[in-house]
């Protein structure tokens, strides 16, 4: 198991009602996070109905969903934004 | 022709002006003659345009290019600050135009009052410094990377939503990823939330749009570190602020032909 800050911008931080969270996982990857926070609630589960947009920052650093998840402390969701 | 050789980059009494970017140590006189000299397209008019307009204007960027299709609404007022309530209904760009000439009038500027389709926007971003995608839709954001890539023309890119905004400059010409490497799938419409659909707080393209502006001035003198690389994200409402590492996608569809990717 490792702790990680979760960050969610955008519409994730809408749905998922709180803009960051701490958990403690045993995922070993970004794409079996995803599998573990959406089904923490409704919201989370909307947050990433459609993931195929979002993308994902480790420690600050892009990444895709198969990236490994060892040694890393943040993971920041983020949709491509629209408005201008 | 001729004469342009003999024409001073100043018009008579306009220096002063710049008084403020001279003194400063990363900019001076040589990089405010840069500004001087510098093209820029601003593409779209509206909350992220507004800013980025007026103070690329004021600070003397020498010719800017801004193109959008629609009109003032009261609706815009709350957050367009470049438009203004006696012109209602006029097409942004001139309305834009009036505020620009009365901040700097030796800006020279060529407003375009139409929508960026594939075509204009080839023809538009040849020649320019720098392309600013102030845009309201993502697939008018593609098009112009596209075409921005194709140029070899960085593309210094903001968006916003409700409380929140993004930005970056697309430049894989230089190493930095184009759109397309960053978000390569464009989420269907009902995840995209435009300002009409969702909301905007009124002070959020502000803050965006003058960023903006500023990563134009740093990209056109060279000061400082841009965003070249970087994806800033800035989240007004809860405060939490981060700048991610961005790198090129191989294979990307767009820009992997630039480094010879294969497909």
């Amino acid at each position: 198991m490792q702790t990680l800050d979760i960050l969610y911008f955008a519409w994730l931080r809408e749905r998922v009602a709180a803009p960051r969270e701490i958990i403690a996982t045993a995922a070993a990857t970004v794409a079996d996070l995803v599998t573990e926070l959406a089904a923490r609630s409704p919201g989370h589960a909307a947050a990433f109905a459609d993931h195929a947009a979002i993308r994902v920052a480790l420690d600050q650093h892009l990444a895709d969903l198969a990236a490994p998840l060892s040694g890393v402390r943040e993971v920041a969701f983020f949709p491509p934004m629209t408005g201008g | 022709m001729n004469a342009s050789v003999q024409t001073p980059l100043y018009a008579e009494g306009e220096l002063p002006r710049y008084a403020r970017h001279i003194v400063l140590r990363e900019i001076g006189g040589p990089g405010q003659a840069r500004l001087k000299r510098a093209r820029v397209l601003v593409v779209g008019a509206g909350g992220l345009g507004a800013p980025v307009l007026m103070y690329l204007a004021a600070a003397g960027v020498g010719h800017i290019t801004l193109v959008d299709d629609d009109t003032v609404s009261l609706s815009n007022l709350q957050r367009q600050v470049v438009h203004s309530e006696d012109r209602l209904g006029m097409e942004k760009v001139h309305s834009a135009c009036h505020t620009l000439r009365g901040l700097n009038p030796y800006v020279r500027l060529t407003p375009i009052a139409q929508r960026l389709d594939a075509e204009t926007a080839a023809a538009l971003v040849q020649g320019q410094d720098l392309v600013i995608d102030a845009v309201d839709n993502l697939e008018t954001r593609h098009l112009l990377n596209a075409a921005c890539v194709a140029a070899g023309v960085p593309l210094l890119s903001g968006a916003i939503s409700q409380w929140e905004g993004q930005m970056t400059l697309y430049d894989p010409a230089r190493g930095a990823p184009c759109l397309a490497c960053l978000f390569p799938v464009i989420p269907d419409t009902a995840a995209q939330q435009t300002c009409t659909a969702a909301g905007v707080v009124g002070a959020l393209p502000g803050i965006v749009g003058s960023m903006m502006a500023a990563e134009a001035i740093k990209h056109l003198t060279g000061a400082g570190l841009s965003l070249h690389g970087r994806l800033m994200l800035l989240d007004v409402l809860w405060g939490e602020n981060r700048t991610i590492a961005v790198t090129r996608r191989p294979g990307c569809p767009v820009c992997g032909h630039v480094h010879g990717d294969t497909a």
